[in-house]
């Protein structure tokens, strides 16, 4: 019985370690990936990805350092707001991105929005159209 | 054991928050910009978990969801603003 606490100690020691590392990592592959990356759509991926990995291995890690039970509501909430607010900021820079044509379209492999875009602006001219019949 | 992972951590974090540094001063856009920025204030936040695991206190645990609500506030609002913008001038 008295050897098996130590034991168990060591062994959450090394999984929060190598968990607070492998986030780490995380963090600089995130960082790798916006220097290396041509543009800003590809960068976005890297930028939003990894840090919710990251971020989960590091909040488990202070799990089991804190060894209680209490911790992991608290850390659950904080780990599933960055879920919500890390894909919506994302998008928004992505949407931002394509409205102001920072992309470089021969690396899209499809584009869903450009049906969208072309739909949208036949029908802003049809309209402009009709507009303009009427004030004449 | 606990230095030997705050010291390699602490090397790795400061590469990551370097080579979002060199891309805010880099960057050819302002959205760019706006995503290094974003990336750096994630790595502060894993900086903060680090020290909260190593030192075994919860002190920095409001300070991470506030600094995740300030990133969210701040790129939303910046890529709201670019598109507003960028609109109104491909209008006139």
């Amino acid at each position: 019985m008295s050897p098996e606490p130590a034991a168990l100690d060591t062994v959450i020691d090394t999984v929060s370690a190598v968990f607070m590392i492998v986030g780490s990592l995380m963090s600089l592959a995130a960082a790798v990936g916006l220097l290396r990356f041509p543009d800003l759509l590809s960068r976005m991926h890297a930028a939003t990805k990894p840090q919710v990995l990251g971020l989960f291995l590091l909040l488990a890690s202070i799990g089991l350092q804190m060894r209680t039970w209490w911790v992991w509501p608290v850390l659950l909430v904080a780990w599933i707001f960055q879920l919500l607010t890390v894909p919506v900021s994302a998008h928004m820079v992505g949407r931002a991105g394509y409205r102001t044509k920072h992309l470089h379209r021969e690396l899209l492999s499809s584009d869903d929005l450009e049906a969208v875009v072309q739909k949208a602006a036949a029908k802003a001219s049809r309209e402009d159209a009709s507009d303009g019949g009427r004030q004449d | 054991m606990m230095e030997i992972v705050l010291a390699v951590t602490a090397v790795i974090l400061s590469l990551a928050a370097a080579g979002a540094i060199l891309r805010i001063a880099r960057g050819p856009s302002l959205l760019d910009r706006v995503l290094a920025s974003d990336v750096l204030l994630s790595i502060l936040g894993a900086a903060l978990c680090v020290d909260m695991a190593v030192n075994r206190h919860l002190n920095n645990l409001m300070l991470l969801v506030a600094l995740s609500i300030i990133g969210f506030i701040g790129s939303v609002t910046v890529a709201r603003f670019v598109a507003d913008r960028r609109e109104q001038l491909h209008e006139s």
